[in-house]
């Protein structure tokens, strides 16, 4: 590899590329290599920088200042004062950035943050196995392969404490034990990345930004249980997710990190792409099993288990992608290391999504128990127009609604349900006071009619019936009794649904209910919308 | 094995079993709806749900096994609203037309509706809308009757392996449907109508005919036949309040003649008929090298089935018409030449446990009387309303005769009604006709029994005849797919379209199950053993019909009258006539 003195890293999440992010890269190359910079200074296409609302961004290292909203236009200016003069193009910078001469920190985007599973992203080239590789790519699965047994992984990862991130939270070491102690002729390693929860997207940028991380993740997963076949189900909205992951598996397989007797440790393991149609519910293992299969996708009454029987009626491993991506560094560095971040009870960072009424929409990953205020103030810069906070919705469509008293709760994966909500896939849907309570039910449980697959009672009718009696009182034509049949047919839903879909379905409004019941009585008593957004 | 506790008493039970059977163990009978004991677990109800000691959410006692030390509750106060609440669901959903619906006190909707108290429906009562299917003569459905069970896509796709039913679209627009929404008519049903058996409430029924008998009856022009199939008399019973396996063939008959048919006459002659024409049509197979294994053809969900997915396997049919059809053909023409009636004045009904028959009866091959030879086909349950609604009493009735000249029969044709039963009827011919001596040993006992496949070896003069019995399409298919592969060693095989055979057809009563259509099977085997002639060729008035009309078996007019062929058709017709039609258009 060659050594250069500067690194301006291009966001390539899709968020960039709909900005005009491919045109900046360009532009960049041309104007290094017009002032003949081209041999000190390298533009590298990364995956997601995080703050997505402000693209196209770039990162300029080693000083590591970051630019926004950049424009072809805007090129001649940065290489010139910048790359060639060593001054900061302050008007690009964002807020509170100093003009004058470069020095070297971490912008401050990235300065709250913990960064395991975007350790890579942003920094390499999503598309250069070497760039990955130079990062500590490979490794972990080097070490497990020559140093560990089978039954040390799993315990490593049993004792770092990582549970599932997609929102079920299940201990991870646990589940593979499951697969691994199950005596079959041919076990699976299915990573997800059915994202489908609106408002999330930190699978996408993983897979965009750090492909190798998950293949590296799942050789691994594959070892430790015993499976030499891997699937990764994509959303087919993926299309650049799709395309690097393409890449990775050619690159991996070419250097032999991937396919037959890997490190020359007899263990074989190969990965294969399948994508998805864009049912919400193909999140839901057992239906994304059985897309998989070819069939309808929908969830499979359980017992048996996919851990026992899964893919093909064999002994399956289903993960999410930000679980794999943890696991690498977890195996790399010890589960001592690994339980330094986040809680007691819920070790590790989380990458949340910020959407909604914030300043700083994007991409985080923070400690496990941090609040709901750090979040949004320190890490989000706040609401909009200093307008007040409402409401936030951890962990997607499907989580809870939270009120301002619940600001400084701290979130993982046992604390928020104590408060009717849930982690889930670290999505977090930001509101302000304009919003109606109502307004945004009736919006979360018309999603929910629409994604139901079908096929279980309570999932089915309950989900069309909490959006039909919702929509009702948002047009003014609630009557009494309807909050309490709203309470009551979301309890059997979320205690009888077969699938996590329906079970979750109530959630927001559930929590609504609880939070925000006065909203819906004004609704449904004084035929009044308060906000003055329905129209009551 | 594993000890649990179930509302607060102990069972124990094999590690695995369901907490639905463990409760059963233990008198405590836990409401079902999507559960069948015969079809594959759904779990999609929600209505079996059940509290376990430990566990967060509920779960279905009809899929849940349970473990050693589990504790569960069948009635805590969150089971119970839950239950209501998913029964209140599938209510606001469903017609509720209790009292003009054909499954009206026959119903496991309307039963959990009553168990459960409901009062009161909370929801808007709104209704899918959905089109009904009357596109075949066989099944209608209803689709906004459904509530989604899918124990007829089991049925369908599981247990008779023609697939044609589908879950389609999604969330509350979620129906079951053929493919594209298109009708029956347009893929490859068999019209068994075993998703009829397997449909909780009146999603799916028979095409009722029972207007056009009445009307024949009432017409003083009209001279009607009515013929009974085997499988009939051991099953009628239950449509008048009896319980399964009672032989009512001589009330039944009395019933028939009390409803006003002008003859009552037996398809079980007729099945006798088709033993001779198709054990002498094997011995010509055998003999002249044809083509073996020879399946038989009396099943008319088999045989649609085979002309839509074993096109290539037709040959392999005899060509005999089903017992049914025989009578259809004859009783226009030798009938209606011996009681001297013209036959267009004949209206000639017969009554089946079978819905395909319906369609084998429009079949445009079968007019070879010059007219319909059969013009409308019964099934049991429409026979039942039938009798209901005259309020003939089934105490009251005395054991009467069939008539002449096609009434008599013998115990080989009884037991056509039972799976194997073809088999063994012809067996009993064939190696008599064969070999010229008395067989030392009546009953075949190896070809009885509910097993998906049977086989048996019988020495025939010098050969060794092997011989295979499938009934449910499921296992048929295996055995086709082993005649494709040219695995199949045998020379003669007798398929059943319907579970049980004709006992457990589409057309029987509601309910049958595995555990009903084997006592009705049963009691045909009893009905055989009853009779003084036991095997067709000693039929005395098949003999006579030969002597009189037919001159000999596989002659001239057997070849006529009692012969078919058969139709090679699409395995996806509806999608063929799409592409198709496009490209053509």
């Amino acid at each position: 590899m060659e050594f250069y003195r500067s690194h301006v890293l291009v966001c390539g999440g899709t968020p960039c590329v709909l900005e005009g992010c491919k045109g900046v890269r360009d532009a960049l190359i041309a104007e290094v290599k017009r002032r003949g910079l081209d041999r000190e200074v390298k533009v590298v296409e990364t995956g997601c920088l995080g703050p997505c609302d402000l693209g196209p961004v770039i990162v300029v290292y080693p000083e590591g200042t970051l630019y926004q909203k950049v424009h072809v236009s805007d090129v001649p200016e940065i290489v010139e004062e910048h790359l060639l003069k060593g001054r900061v193009v302050t008007r690009l910078a964002g807020e509170g950035v100093q003009a004058g001469v470069v020095k070297y920190e971490e912008p401050t985007y990235l300065g709250v943050q913990e960064r395991i599973v975007l350790r890579n992203c942003g920094t390499i080239d999503p598309e250069s196995i070497e760039e990955y590789i130079a990062r500590d790519g490979y490794r972990a699965l080097a070490k497990c392969l020559t140093e560990m047994k089978p039954a040390d992984v799993i315990e490593a990862v049993k004792k770092s404490g990582l549970v599932g991130r997609g929102g079920a939270a299940f201990p991870t070491g646990l589940k593979w034990s499951f697969t691994a102690r199950a005596d079959a002729d041919q076990k699976y390693i299915l990573c997800n990345a059915d994202e489908g929860e609106p408002g999330t997207f930190k699978d996408r940028l993983i897979l965009e930004g750090d492909p190798h991380s998950i293949l590296e993740g799942m050789a691994i997963a594959g070892y430790a249980v015993g499976a030499d076949k891997g699937f990764i189900y994509v959303r087919g909205e993926y299309v650049l997710s799709i395309e690097r992951l393409g890449k990775a598996i050619e690159q991996a397989k070419a250097l032999g990190l991937l396919g037959a007797d890997i490190f020359g440790s007899g263990f074989s393991f190969d990965v294969e792409i399948r994508k998805g149609a864009g049912a919400y519910v193909c999140g839901e293992e057992t239906a994304l099993i059985e897309s998989i299969e070819g069939k309808r996708g929908e969830p499979r009454v359980k017992p048996p288990y996919p851990g026992t029987e899964g893919l093909y009626g064999k002994p399956t491993v289903v993960n999410n992608v930000e679980t794999i991506a943890n696991v690498p560094p977890i195996l790399l560095n010890g589960a001592d290391w690994f339980r330094k971040f986040g809680t007691e009870r819920c070790p590790g960072t989380k990458v949340f999504t910020l959407t909604g009424d914030i300043n700083n929409k994007g991409l985080v990953e923070v400690p496990m128990g941090i609040t709901l205020r750090r979040v949004i103030y320190e890490i989000g810069g706040g609401i909009p127009g200093g307008r007040g906070f409402k409401m936030a919705q951890t962990g997607g469509t499907s989580g809870g609604c939270l009120p301002k008293e619940l600001l400084d709760v701290p979130m993982d994966y046992f604390t928020l349900p104590e408060h009717g909500s849930a982690l889930g896939s670290g999505a977090l849907l930001i509101m302000d006071d304009t919003h109606c309570i109502v307004d945004i039910a009736e919006c979360f449980m018309r999603f929910f009619e629409h994604e139901s697959c079908g096929k279980c009672t309570p999932c089915r009718e309950g989900t069309a019936r909490l959006h039909e009696i919702v929509a009702k009182i948002a047009r003014g034509e609630g009557k009494p009794g309807d909050l309490e049949l709203l309470d009551e047919l979301g309890s059997a839903m979320q205690v009888s649904s077969l699938c996590g879909l329906g079970q979750a379905a109530p959630v927001p409004i559930k929590t609504m209910l609880r939070y925000f019941r006065d909203e819906f009585e004004a609704h449904i008593n004084d035929r009044l919308c308060p906000t003055g957004t329905c129209g009551t | 094995m594993a000890m649990v506790t179930i509302d607060g008493r102990r069972v124990e039970v094999d590690a695995g079993t369901t907490i639905l059977n463990a409760a059963k163990k233990l008198g405590i009978d836990i409401p079902t709806l999507c559960y069948h004991p015969d079809l594959a677990v759904q779990a999609v109800c929600r209505i079996c749900v059940v509290d376990i000691e430990g566990q967060k959410l509920l779960q279905p006692a009809c899929a849940f096994p349970v473990q050693d030390g589990m504790v569960v509750y069948t009635n805590t106060p969150r089971v119970r609203q839950a239950r209501k609440m998913n029964l209140e669901l599938l209510l606001a959903r469903h017609p509720q037309d209790c009292l003009q619906c054909v499954r009206n006190r026959n119903c496991e909707l309307q039963a959990l509706a009553e168990r459960f108290g409901m009062r009161e429906i909370r929801f808007e009562h709104e209704l899918r809308g959905l089109p009904e299917d009357h596109s075949t003569p066989a099944i209608v459905r209803e689709p906004d009757k459904c509530i989604l069970c899918r124990r007829c896509v089991s049925m369908c796709h599981d247990v008779q392996a023609a697939g044609v039913l589908f879950p389609s679209r999604r969330g509350a627009h979620t129906l079951v449907t053929p493919v594209f929404g298109r009708g029956l008519d347009e893929v490859a049903c068999a019209l068994c109508g075993q998703c009829i058996h397997a449909c909780p409430v009146g999603a799916i029924t028979e095409r009722d005919d029972t207007e056009r008998v009445w009307q024949a009856l009432a017409d003083p022009n009209k001279h009607v036949v009515i013929q009974t199939a085997p499988a009939t008399r051991v099953s009628i019973g239950e449509e008048m309040g009896l319980p399964p396996g009672q032989i009512i063939t001589g009330k039944l008959v009395a019933a028939l003649r009390r409803l006003g048919f002008d003859k009552v006459m037996d398809t079980d002659f007729t099945a006798d008929l088709t033993i001779i024409e198709e054990g002498n049509e094997f011995l010509k197979r055998l003999k002249e090298g044809g083509v073996l294994p020879m399946i038989t053809s009396c099943s008319p969900g088999w045989v649609k089935f085979g002309e839509h997915f074993y096109p290539d396997l037709l040959k392999h049919i005899s060509t005999c018409k089903s017992p049914q059809q025989m009578f259809g053909a004859l009783v226009k023409t030798y009938y209606a030449q011996k009681a001297g009636i013209d036959p267009k004045d004949i209206f000639s009904v017969s009554l089946m446990p079978c819905t395909a028959k319906k369609y084998e009866a429009d079949r445009p091959e079968m007019r070879d009387s010059g007219y319909k030879d059969v013009d409308v086909v019964l099934t049991s349950r429409e026979l039942g309303r039938m009798l209901r609604e005259a309020g003939i009493n089934f105490d009251d009735l005395p054991e009467e005769e069939h008539d002449d000249p096609m009434g008599i029969s013998t115990g080989a044709a009884a037991i056509f009604g039972a799976t194997g039963g073809v088999m063994e009827a012809a067996l009993r011919t064939v190696y008599e006709v064969a070999t010229g001596s008395e067989l030392p040993k009546i009953d075949f006992e190896q070809v009885r029994g509910l097993g998906g496949i049977k086989e048996a070896t019988v020495r025939v003069g010098g050969l060794d005849v092997r011989v295979a019995v499938a009934h449910g399409l499921g296992n048929a298919k295996k055995i086709l797919d082993l005649m494709r592969e040219g695995q199949a060693n045998y020379h003669f095989v007798e398929i059943m379209c319907c579970p049980g055979g004709c006992v457990g057809g589409g057309g029987q009563p509601i309910p049958t199950t595995m555990e009903i259509r084997g006592i009705r099977g049963a009691a045909l085997y009893e009905a055989d053993k009853g009779l003084p002639y036991r095997k067709s060729h000693e039929n005395p008035a098949i003999k006579q019909i030969y002597a009189e009309f037919l001159g000999e078996p596989l002659g001239e007019v057997s070849h006529h009258l009692l012969h078919t062929h058969y139709t090679p058709r699409e395995k996806y017709p509806a999608v063929a006539k799409a592409v198709c039609g496009e490209a053509a258009g």
